[in-house]
Parts: C-alpha cells; structure tokens; sequence
C-alpha cells in the first residue's frame, strides 16, 4: 500500500493537521458563530428511514442522556388494511436497540423518528414561570439548567412529548438540536449517524441549504399542524396515521 | 383632619411597613437577578455560551477523512457513501483529538451490518435487506463485502 | 412496552410528571377561596346569619394558605431556586403570576383582613399578657395602640373596602389554578376555557363545606350549642354553589360527549377504566349527587335541629372528599392518558418518598394543629375559650 497521509502523519507523531473547521470544532471553537446568520430546524424523509436506531443511540451517547428519558426517539406504525385511526405504534425503548424485526405482508408499516420541533412559537417556552427554556435567537429551543426550578409546566405543555425531567439533575431536558455542535459547523449526532440520510439538520436560513428544495419539492408536513406551534421539523411523507 | 390622621395613624404604619417591604425587595432583586439576564430575551443570555461549549464526542466525518483519506475515497464510490464514519465506528472525538491514546476499536461486522440489513417488513421495500440465517449463514460480511463500498 | 403501560405513549410520557402533591395544591387554595367568599358574605352582603363564623372562616383560610405552598415547594426539582418566580416571572406563564397572586392574598387581603378586624384585641393582649407572648402581640400592633371608637371605626371601613377588593382576589388565587391547567393546549382533558369556573366553583364548594366541619368541630370541642340559623344559612349556601357547580361540570361533559372529537374515546375510555372509582364513584356519585341529595332534603323537609345537624355534617364531609377526587381527576386523570391517544400509563404513588402518600397526609393535617394555634392565639369568639 503507497504511503497514505495518515501513515505520514501518524509518524510525524502528534503533530496533526486536520481540516480546519474540523480541528476548530474539536477545540471547541464557536468565534466564528453568529447567531444571526442561522435558522435551524430539521428535514426528515420518513420513507428513508430504516428504524436501526443509530440516530437514539447517538444523541445519547453525545448528549449524555439518562437511560428510559428520551432526546430522539423512533416509532414503529404498523396499519392494517384500511384502519389508519387505529394503528398499531411501538417504540421498544424509544427504539435505542432497533426494532425486532418482523416479516408481515399485506399491511402498511414505516418508522418515524421524532424529537422536539424547535416551534418559533413554542408553547413550552410560553409556559415556563422563570425563563429557564426559551428561545435561541438562532431558533433553537434549549433549557438553562442552571435556571430551571423543575416545576415540570414546560414538559405539560408539550404537545410532542419530547421533554422529561432529567433525574439527577432535576431539571427539565430535552432536544438541544446538538447546539453545541451546530455552532461549530458541525450537524447534529443523529444527523451524522443516520446511515440513510433520512435525518438532516437544516438551516432555513442558509439560501444554500437543500431544505429550500425538500420544502419545495416534496410533500411535507409538520407534526399536529392544528396546535399552530410553528414546527421546524419537517417530514417529507409523512402518513395521515402518525400521531 | 388632624383627628382623621391621629385615628388612622395604624395604617400609615401598614402602609409604610408594605413600602418598606416593596422596595426592599426590589433592591434584592436588582442584587441578585443574574447578570445577563433579558439580553436577548426572557433568558439569562450566558446559558447560550454554556450549552454551546458542551464538549463533542462525535467528531464529524470531515475530522475522520483528513487522516483517513484512502477509506473516504473508496466510501465515495460505493453505496456506502453517505454514510458517515461514526454512524458505524461510534463516537470518535477523543480519537480524532488524540490518536495514539485514544485508539478506535473495529467494530464487529456480526453485530454491527444486521442492525440496518436484517430484512424487516417494516423497512422500506427499496433498501437492501436479507434474511441473515439465509444469506451465506456462518460467514462473516466483510468476507465478500467491504464495508466501505459495499457492492461486489 | 414499560409496566403499567396499555397501548402506546410517547417514551416521555410514561412517568407521570404531577404527583399527589399538585393535587393538593388546588384542593388547599381552593379551601382557602372558599372559606374566605363565606366571611365575606357577612361583610359585603350583610348576612347576618353569617356573622358567628366571621372570624373562624378567616383563620380557616389562614391556616390553609400558610401550607398551601408547602406541597409546590416539595414537587420541586430545585424548591431553593424557586424565588426566581420573584425575581424573573415570565409574563406569558400562568404559573408565573402564582407567587404575586399568592403574596397579595395573604399580605394584602387575608392579613390586613384579619389585622383589621382583631386590632383591639391585639392590642388588649399587647397590654395585658406576660412575655414572651406579650412581644408577639406587641409585634403585632405595629406600635399603634390607639383603639379609640374613632379608629375602630375607620378599621371596619378600611376592612370592608379589603374585603371588597378580597372577593375577586380570591376567585383569582384559585381561579388562576384552573388557568394553568386551562390553558394548556397540547392536553385536551385540561383544555377548556371552562377550567379556571369549574375549579372556582368547586372551590367555594369545598371552602363552605369545610368551615361548615370544622365549626361544628370546634363549637362541640368548646363545649358550646352551635348556632343553628348560622348553619342552616351555611349549608343553604353551599347547597346553592354545589348545584351550580355540578351544572357546570355536566356542561363540560355533556359538551364533549355531543362534539366527540379525536381526544373523546381516548378521555371516555380512561373514565371508564382508569379512573372508574376516583370519578365515577367518589366525585359524581358520593361527592356531588349524595351529599346534594342530603342538602335538598333539607331545603324542602322540615327536619329537627340534631337530624339536620347530621345531614350537614355528613354532606361536608362527602363534599370535601368528592371535592378532593375532583382535583385527583383533573391533575392525575390529565397525565394517565398519552398524547397520541393510542395508550394509557399508570400512576405509580410512592409512600414515604418526597412526592409520596405520606407527606401528602401529613400536608393535610398541618393546617389543622395551625388552626389551633390560631384559635389559641386569636380567639374567635368574646368569652375565653374552654381550652
């Protein structure tokens, strides 16, 4: 095999060159961030996703999230003949293990992962007595668990049921869209582990970012539209039976 | 008058006692409300910078392919290619920072490739999927697949 | 899926986040509104009938609204953190108004109520007990000692003009409850703009039935005859409110079951099986139609003193507990079942842990040994009382 860069490297010992914005996110690096240029939110194409799990089991693993909560979680839908008010959903510890495979014919059945919609006009912002979640200006809803006084109102007024309350720590926590991530260049965990792409962070207000062209090219929804939440998390085929 | 104000001389009391209270309490509050706080919103605004220096455990495929060019480019060719590095190896900050001190360990393909191919109804009907006992049972994938294109 | 869960919830959603505890939130300030509309009825409206349980009702509410934010305090994640409500209240939150709401009713109306009205009696003991005693009292009198009829007189004004602004300040102490469980839209069986009346309502009811106990209880332990026409006009009100109160609340439900939208089967279901007993038997049937059953025969059979006496007694107490099943429904009830409607959970009460069975009894006998100190330290009636 030729010399390959990282043999060259590996003998130059520790003096590693990495891509620049690659070694500015290791060193945690967010000077080059400003807040004002992004808008972020979520593109999910439900038919890509294969229910492997990865994208629970990395949010967990980067995040540090307690076992039984939930970040990111996926769903099984399972629908039998023409009965999509009664589907049969399941998400076996919110599918951090996969999902039992199964070899049904005859009926519908897809996965949906889920997290929090980041909504621009979030309730449980709305709700939260002393200021401890709100609002990013760059879109991103995130808790302050220095702040919060764990009165739970903000997991109650979730429609999505993407909050809990983090048991040792006693405050409220949830999807933080890998803030600390998104600010160094880099995508979200889940994004970066989904094998088939069916997660992808986007920036609305990047004129570059491909989410323009999935808006406008594709049929997509938020989730519960009617609670006028203003989601950010966009699923392309999303079913009609998806709660 | 001056009888009104010698008879009701307990509520001037009351009332200076609750003016005594109000304002001492919003002196404490002008002490101790943190500083930040309203910058940008209802929020203490240095909640922002400590969520954003969380540290990171996964480091990125960008940080993966400047050492490990050679597996990138066969990823590129094959049907492998938007799948990103840690969506297999896990988790490899600590590796990318420090190489030698942190090694990666090789996943095992036996646990690791049925996690997304294991044939599964639920799965949609255009991915590649087999029944595993059925498909070559014994041998391990990477005998005939590479895991970095995957396509024979 | 976890244990005690039928169906499917979001992962989230198994645990439920509200315990016992915020169900006796509710129920103890809805006493205390309760308990504090009657006082005012003899103030404002000039019942006389009334007048005997003036100040027990008061001290009543006291006694209440002193452990009222001790459940809250105890569901905290972090209670030392909870002075934020104070210091950064969040003007869109419901929940944010609840420590200015709470310092107003008691600062502002209950105490100065209470000031006002016991003030020569304050000062008498300022003057006549031995220390240490005589210090509180002296603290008490705010360094006036003036009790001239010039000034008492100016006190009662001052007092009815309290008791004025009082009224709505006690529909807003509870009523603000039933807004936070109101307004939250992601929750349909919390959902309602009927929410903040329905919890008003059945407030006064469990306020009225409480005084109505605990004067009974207390003229027995005195050794003292109960005032009968005071009663009877008591147990006249809170038949009154109660039936008001029921026709609200079968307005809500009739109002569901008729629009029946997605939410319905899912609530109806849960009715019907998770909280058969708490509704079903304890709020509608034993809290709400039995003890109403037992006013009416009062209001419409002339019954002897001593029977009527029973039936008051035995309806109160039927009423607080339906009363405290109703609270149970709404906060409990709102969390056993999941947002997507397809499933239900189970609420998994503990006993001796901080959100357990046990502080939540012990939560509700304090304000009764407060009570008491009360009585002792301000007695309601003029002769010394026995004990």
């Amino acid at each position: 095999m030729d010399l390959n860069r990282r043999e060259l490297l590996a003998g130059a010992g520790k003096f590693i060159i990495l891509s620049g914005s690659a070694r500015a996110a290791l060193n945690g690096d967010t000077q080059n961030y400003n807040r004002a240029e992004h808008w972020w939110g979520m593109a999910i194409d439900v038919s890509k996703c294969i229910g492997c799990g990865n994208c629970v089991r990395a949010c967990a693993a980067e995040n540090g999230v307690p076992k039984g909560y939930f970040r990111t979680w996926v769903e099984r839908y399972q629908i039998n003949g023409d009965d999509s008010e009664h589907p049969k959903v399941d998400s076996p510890d919110g599918g951090i293990n996969g999902f039992p495979p199964r070899h049904a014919t005859g009926v519908k059945s897809f996965f949906v992962p889920k997290l929090c919609n980041h909504c621009v006009d979030s309730p449980c912002v709305q709700s939260c007595p002393v200021g401890a979640t709100f609002d990013s200006p760059d879109g991103v809803v995130l808790v302050d668990e220095k702040y919060c006084v764990g009165c739970r109102y903000c997991i109650q007024a979730c429609p999505y049921g993407c909050r809990y309350l983090h048991p040792t720590k006693h405050t409220a926590d949830k999807c933080t869209l890998c803030y600390h991530r998104i600010t160094k260049g880099l995508t979200t965990a889940c994004c970066e582990a989904c094998p088939t792409g069916a997660r992808k962070l986007a920036d609305l207000k990047n004129p570059a970012d491909p989410v323009h062209e999935f808006l406008r090219e594709n049929n997509v929804q938020v989730l519960k539209p009617y609670m006028a939440t203003r989601a950010k998390v966009f699923y392309k085929d999303l079913d009609g039976a998806v709660r | 008058m001056k009888n009104l104000l010698k008879e009701s001389e307990h509520l001037v009391r009351l009332v200076l006692l609750a003016v005594v209270l109000v304002v001492g309490f919003l002196v404490f509050r002008k002490a101790v409300v943190p500083t930040g706080f309203g910058r940008y919103g209802h929020y203490r605004a240095p909640a922002l910078d400590d969520i954003a220096t969380r540290p990171i455990s996964f480091a990125g495929h960008e940080a993966c392919e400047t050492c490990h060019d050679d597996q990138a480019k066969t990823k590129t060719q094959g049907k492998h290619a938007q799948v990103s590095c840690e969506a297999c190896h896990g988790p490899l900050a600590a590796h990318a920072n420090d190489p030698d001190a942190n090694k990666a360990v090789k996943p095992n393909p036996a646990a690791l490739c049925v996690r997304c191919h294991e044939a599964d109804s639920d799965k949609p009907k255009s991915f590649p999927q087999v029944v595993s006992r059925d498909h070559a049972p014994g041998e391990s994938c990477v005998t005939c697949h590479n895991p970095h294109s995957p396509a024979i | 899926m976890a244990p005690g869960v039928q169906g499917f919830m979001y992962p989230n959603e198994v645990e439920l986040q509200w315990s016992v505890l915020i169900v006796l939130y509710p129920y103890i300030t809805g006493l205390v509104a309760g308990a504090f509309i009657l006082a005012s009825l003899s103030r404002i409206f000039n019942i006389a009938a009334v007048k005997p349980i003036y100040r027990l009702s008061l001290l009543t509410a006291l006694a209440f609204l002193l452990v009222a934010p001790l459940p809250l305090q105890l569901h905290l994640g972090h209670p030392e953190r909870s002075f934020e409500m104070y210091l950064t209240p969040h003007k869109t939150s419901a929940m944010a108004m609840f420590g200015f709401v709470y310092l107003w009713y008691l600062l502002a109306v209950l105490l100065t109520e209470i000031w006002l009205d016991y003030r020569g009696d304050i000062v008498h003991q300022a003057q006549t007990r031995r220390a240490p005693l005589k210090w509180l009292y002296a603290v008490l009198t705010l360094g006036s000692y003036n009790v001239s009829p010039g000034s008492r007189r100016i006190d009662d004004r001052v007092g009815w003009v309290v008791t004025l602004i009082g009224i709505p300040s006690a529909f807003l102490l509870h009523g603000y409850v039933g807004f936070i469980f109101g307004s939250v839209k992601a929750n349909p069986w919390w959902s309602t703009p009927l929410m903040p009346v329905v919890f008003l309502f059945s407030a006064m009811v469990s306020g009225i039935a409480a005084v109505l106990v605990v004067y009974q209880a207390v003229t027995r332990i005195r050794g003292r005859k109960v005032d009968m026409a005071c009663l009877d006009t008591v147990a006249k009100y809170l038949f009154y409110v109660f039936v008001l109160d029921f026709s609200l609340e079968m307005l809500d439900l009739v109002h569901r079951m008729y629009e029946s939208n997605e939410s319905f089967r899912a609530l109806d279901f849960m009715v019907h099986t998770r909280l058969f007993v708490s509704q079903i038997v304890l709020q509608i049937y034993l809290g709400t139609l039995l003890p109403i059953a037992m006013l009416a025969l009062t209001q419409v059979v002339k019954l002897r003193p001593a029977v009527r006496s029973v039936l008051y007694t035995v309806a109160s107490s039927l009423t607080l507990i339906g009363i405290l099943a109703m609270r149970w429904n709404v906060v409990i009830g709102g969390q056993l079942f999941s947002k997507s409607f397809l499933g239900y959970t189970t609420y998994k009460m503990e006993f001796v842990t901080r959100e357990g069975l046990l502080p939540a009894i012990a939560l509700m006998i304090l304000p009764f040994p407060i009570l008491w100190v009360l009585l002792k330290l301000l007695p309601p009636w003029e002769e010394k009382a026995a004990t």
